[in-house]
């Protein structure tokens, strides 16, 4: 049942016009007779107005039918796309053959893999396999339909309560692309007129969950808590001078528990209090966190032992940690259950195959029964961010803890083209020596903060110290050859 | 005049009717009440275009307008009861602690939800634990609470008749070359990906899909996306902005909607399937220019669909061609539920019209009906593709497409294409245009109001008022039959409707059992609305001069 509704907008004003409605009755009294001769007047002429023969702006033109065929003749359109030059940076994808996992073929040389968000690398776990293969044997691949209209299978069901259970929240939704996660889920509560707070390093789906939100959005500098509290502060300067208009204007932060832009960990428990203090709902991504951070891999909340209720909303990836597919909205029924009508990804789209809610089960059974692969995990991420220090040439961005570093240029050529270069030059040289590594990819138009060009390195379980310190050593060779 | 008054109604609650050129005919010629089919332009046409959609009786218009009232009457009722805590409140409350922030909610913003929607939400969602072949079994569902919460008693009915997925062709196995071919994949593979086409999710299987998916289409070249949905919102983005236009139907899926607001350039709106409503637009757009600068637009993007989900009416596509050449537009059109389900050769909308697939700038479609699996893909010319490869933003954001499901796209792909050595493909989409046209007949026969064009194997039955909406998809599921029911805002609010998707794997037999469970629940809750059992035969092309004058 494609349920939504467009008319909040509408709604709220609705709620304002009935303050309008008891004091216009009261002026009403209080006013003097010329001023209702007047209005009287005006509302005469409004009614003229409707009735009288109403004509387009555009129609008033006096082009003849034969000068109207001219222009039409004449029009020439911009091509559909323009032409993409051959050595486009990024037209040629390197191409995988056999499985993404730790060991992988990339352009037909063998390598390791520091590419791939397998964090827990349960990508290539037998158990995942075996329960996706059997969940494919009962339900086949596809779903043919949204969640509304059978597309609704059992394993939907389990998976949410399952992550639910992990996330100890009071319920969970899933989406079948992790990226129309958060896309769908801020445009179902943040409508026009109401304000988000975003910090600048936000990743693209939550560029695009605002822009379909059509909210009004204030960036915050990344991290930065000051800055945000000087946004609120003017927000609240705002609200008091128009309190009425203020009671209707939901707000919102929105940040992301690990940036994928910067490899950085959102400092939670300022932003709760900030929450409480300019009453703020606050919304967090952890696709790169969850299953990542914490004791138990819950991700941010657990990390600084902040209590999960107080964050409004979570929102995660199953792509990453989990290595299935689709992602995942968790927090309180009275926030959550709102999308099940209104999140468009949800409603709109077609339901997760079976096989791979199957998986993510699976995935997140052996999280629970093994917390301390979180440990391991977050063991070879310090390593590899202390093997990588002192690079020359090279600077590495992001916390020790963060299993997806960035590797940026100390010195910028100046050009952005000329910097993707040379990092794809340090990328190339490690691919013939069996590291497999890859650029950060942008678009870099779209992009409202656009980060600098950086290589992706990111640490798995299954990456052992030798491996580690085999990329770390070839990445420095790389550098001392190709920087100088 | 009487379908005017009728039709006015409709203009007013927000959903304009795309039949006007059948009103104004309708009107004219003073039988106001006979089914009609429209084909202007008919000489564009390779084929008969049979497409009907018959007035809503007054009297039904009426009661339906009447029960909605009721129901608004009982809801404010009931919400006032709850106010005053004499009925016990359901809803999910804010945190204590938070009852001080502005509410997430306006309070009578889920009016409808609440009051309406709850009553019957049972016809929705419901859990299945099987295939979604031509039958699969439900999981049973029960609730004490009027389904403020659902139990599940741990039964399963079984082996229910589907006519609810979109199974068109029936690549909904768990057995069979596909399975056998995803599965094999699934142990080599893995499900994940974990990485986006542009970084470590590029795969040569993912390349082996695309090319296949261009030769099937006759097209230069083709890309594959991981969902159906972000196809169209992450794509169009890349391929329209400031400064262009785009022309939507007014029933586009919202994930067009979607990408059209994401591209931020102008969106007019045309009425549905209307050429005239398109034309108009054109004309206009290039007259004008754009709004207040009259600077020439870059350029006009026309987004439609193949069949459309709701109406099961299908593009009126040799026309679009010819508009779209004649003002040098583009044209997306969106083969969500054509490709694979109309076409000899299973090839979409552009094959079903006898058309040339090179006039279609973008060809989009899904993975997730015809083939059974998931995702989506764009066509066309190799450089549209090469473009995309480099701005598509699924490409560089979103995590590239899991490996059974590229698998079962490949194996199902062939098998239409006859690639597999057999004629299983052919026999089905065969199997599914006589279904589909048997099935529609013997509707229309027994007295429904069907909409739609005759070899839609989308086949929306009306039900018009509210109650009848649960009452059908509840009597059908007594009866061992799974149907889809849908009402307001998916639909105009007095054209609530049961959906049913035909399949090829539907055999005659579950197609008479299923017609005569309807016709037995139609007789229950007098849903043979029509007037007009049989439609003439031929294919009658209007008259150009009796085009209702659009006023806007």
């Amino acid at each position: 049942f494609e349920l939504l509704f467009h008319s909040r907008d509408s709604v709220k004003m609705a709620a304002g016009q009935q303050w309008v409605l008891v004091e216009m009755v009261q002026a009403f009294y209080e006013a003097p007779a010329y001023h209702l001769i007047l209005e009287g007047i005006l509302i005469l002429w409004i009614i003229r107005l409707l009735f009288s023969k109403t004509y387009k702006l555009q129609e008033r033109s006096d082009l003849t039918e034969k000068e109207k065929e001219e222009l039409i003749e004449e029009w020439q359109p911009e091509p559909l796309v323009p032409l993409v030059s051959k050595d486009h940076p990024s037209l040629n994808y390197d191409v995988v053959t056999g499985p993404p996992s730790h060991r992988i073929i990339v352009n037909g040389k063998e390598c390791i893999n520091f590419a791939s968000f397998n964090f827990l690398g349960l990508l290539d776990s037998e158990r995942v396999k075996l329960k996706a293969l059997s969940s494919l044997k009962k339900y086949g691949v596809g779903t043919c339909g949204p969640r509304g209209f059978y597309g609704t299978f059992d394993v939907h069901l389990e998976l949410e309560e399952r992550l639910a259970k992990f996330m100890r929240t009071e319920e969970a939704i899933i989406y079948s692309y992790g990226f129309a996660t958060i896309a769908s889920a801020i445009p179902a509560y943040s409508k026009r007129g109401d304000i988000v707070f975003v910090d600048e390093a936000a990743c693209f789906s939550i560029q695009k969950g605002l822009q379909a939100s059509r909210s009004f959005v204030k960036y915050f500098k990344h991290n930065d808590m000051e800055d945000l509290e000087r946004l609120l502060k003017e927000q609240e300067i705002e609200d008091q001078k128009n309190p009425r208009k203020a009671r209707v204007i939901r707000r919102f932060i929105v940040v992301e528990g690990l940036y994928i832009n910067t490899a950085d960990i959102c400092p939670l428990p300022e932003l709760v209090k900030l929450k409480y203090k300019y009453k703020v709902r606050i919304f967090l991504e952890e696709s790169m966190s969850f299953g990542v951070l914490g004791e138990h891999g819950r991700g941010v909340t657990e990390h600084f032992g902040v209590n999960i209720d107080d964050i409004d909303l979570i929102s995660a990836n199953m792509e990453n940690a989990l290595a299935s597919i689709g992602g995942f909205c968790c927090g309180r029924s009275f926030v959550i259950d709102h999308q099940r009508l209104s999140g468009q990804g949800y409603c709109f789209s077609a339901s997760l195959p079976p096989m791979l809610a199957s998986a993510a089960i699976e995935a997140l059974n052996i999280m629970e029964e093994d917390p301390g692969i979180f440990r391991v995990l977050q063991d070879k991420c310090k390593h590899m961010h202390k093997a990588l220090q002192g690079t020359p040439g090279l600077k590495t961005v992001g916390e020790p803890l963060t299993p997806a570093l960035h590797l940026q240029l100390e010195n910028s050529t100046g050009s952005r083209t000329n910097d993707l270069k040379l990092l794809r030059a340090i990328v190339d040289y490690s691919l013939d020596r069996q590291i497999a590594l890859t650029l950060a990819r942008y678009l870099d138009k779209e992009e409202r903060f656009l980060p600098p060009p950086s290589i992706r390195v990111v640490v798995t379980v299954e990456q052992t110290q030798e491996e580690m310190e085999k990329a770390a050593q070839c990445i420095r060779e790389a550098a001392v050859k190709i920087l100088k | 005049i009487k379908v005017y008054l009728k039709r006015g109604s409709a203009y007013s609650s927000g959903y304009g009717c795309n039949r006007g050129c059948v009103n104004l005919i309708a009107v004219l010629m003073g039988f106001a009440l006979q089914v009609y089919h429209a084909a202007c332009n008919g000489e564009l046409y390779s084929r008969p275009f049979i497409e009907s959609f018959e007035e809503t009786p007054m009297l039904v218009a009426v009661l339906t307008y009447m029960g909605y009232g009721i129901l608004t009457i009982f809801g404010y009722l009931r919400d006032f009861m709850r106010e005053w805590k004499i009925e016990k409140c359901h809803i999910a409350r804010e945190r204590e602690e938070q009852k001080d922030f502005v509410p997430l909610y306006q309070d009578f913003e889920n009016f409808y939800t609440r009051n309406l929607y709850m009553r019957i939400r049972d016809s929705w969602n419901r859990p299945i634990c099987s295939v979604p072949g031509a039958t699969f079994d439900l999981v049973e569902r029960s609730s004490n609470d009027y389904n403020w919460t659902f139990e599940y008693p741990g039964r399963v009915v079984k082996d229910v008749i589907n006519l609810g997925s979109y199974n068109y062709l029936g690549f909904a196995e768990n057995t069979g070359a596909c399975a056998t071919a995803a599965g094999e994949v699934t142990v080599k593979f893995g499900v994940g990906m974990a990485s986006t086409r542009q970084e470590m999710g590029n795969l040569d299987r993912h390349e082996e899909l695309e090319k296949l998916v261009a030769s099937f289409l006759g097209v230069e070249s083709a890309m594959a996306f991981g969902m159906g949905f972000a196809t169209n919102s992450m794509n169009i983005p890349a391929l329209a902005g400031k400064g262009c236009l785009i022309l939507s139907d007014e029933l586009n899926h919202a994930s067009l909607v979607l990408g059209a607001r994401l591209s931020g350039s102008t969106i007019r709106v045309f009425k549905h399937n209307n050429m005239q409503s398109l034309e108009r637009l054109l004309r206009d757009a290039i007259v004008h220019g754009q709004p207040r600068t009259h600077r020439p637009w870059k350029k006009i993007l026309i987004l439609v669909e193949g069949i459309y989900s709701m109406e099961g009416s299908i593009i009126r596509l040799p026309e679009v061609i010819a508009l779209k050449k004649k003002y040098k537009a583009y044209l997306y059109l969106d083969e969500a539920h054509s490709i694979g389900a109309l076409g000899p050769y299973g090839r979409g909308v552009v094959e079903y019209f006898g058309l040339d697939s090179k006039d279609v700038d973008v060809m989009m479609g899904t993975f997730t009906k015809s083939f059974g699996a998931a995702g989506g893909y764009i066509a066309g010319r190799k450089d549209l593709i090469d473009y995309l490869l480099t701005h598509s933003h699924s490409a560089i954001y979103a995590t590239s497409m899991p490996l059974p499901v590229v698998e079962q796209i490949i194996t199902s792909m062939k098998c239409i294409m006859g690639k597999d050595g057999t004629t299983i493909g052919r026999s089905r989409i065969q199997r599914l245009a006589e279904n589909t046209v048997y099935f529609r007949r013997r509707l229309r026969e027994m007295g429904f109001i069907i909409y739609g064009n005759n070899d839609s194997p989308v086949v929306p039955m009306m039900l018009y008022m509210p109650a009848k909406i649960g009452a059908f998809g509840r009597e059908m599921l007594k009866r061992n039959i799974g149907v889809v029911v849908v009402g307001f805002p998916a639909t105009p609010i007095i054209e609530s409707r049961a959906r049913f998707c035909i399949s090829a794997a539907h055999t005659k037999e579950m197609l008479d059992r299923a017609l005569d469970v309807i016709s037995e629940v139609g007789d229950l809750l007098q849903l043979k609305y029509s007037r007009h059992k049989v439609l003439p035969s031929l294919d009658r092309p209007f008259d150009e001069t009796t085009y209702e004058e659009n006023k806007e």
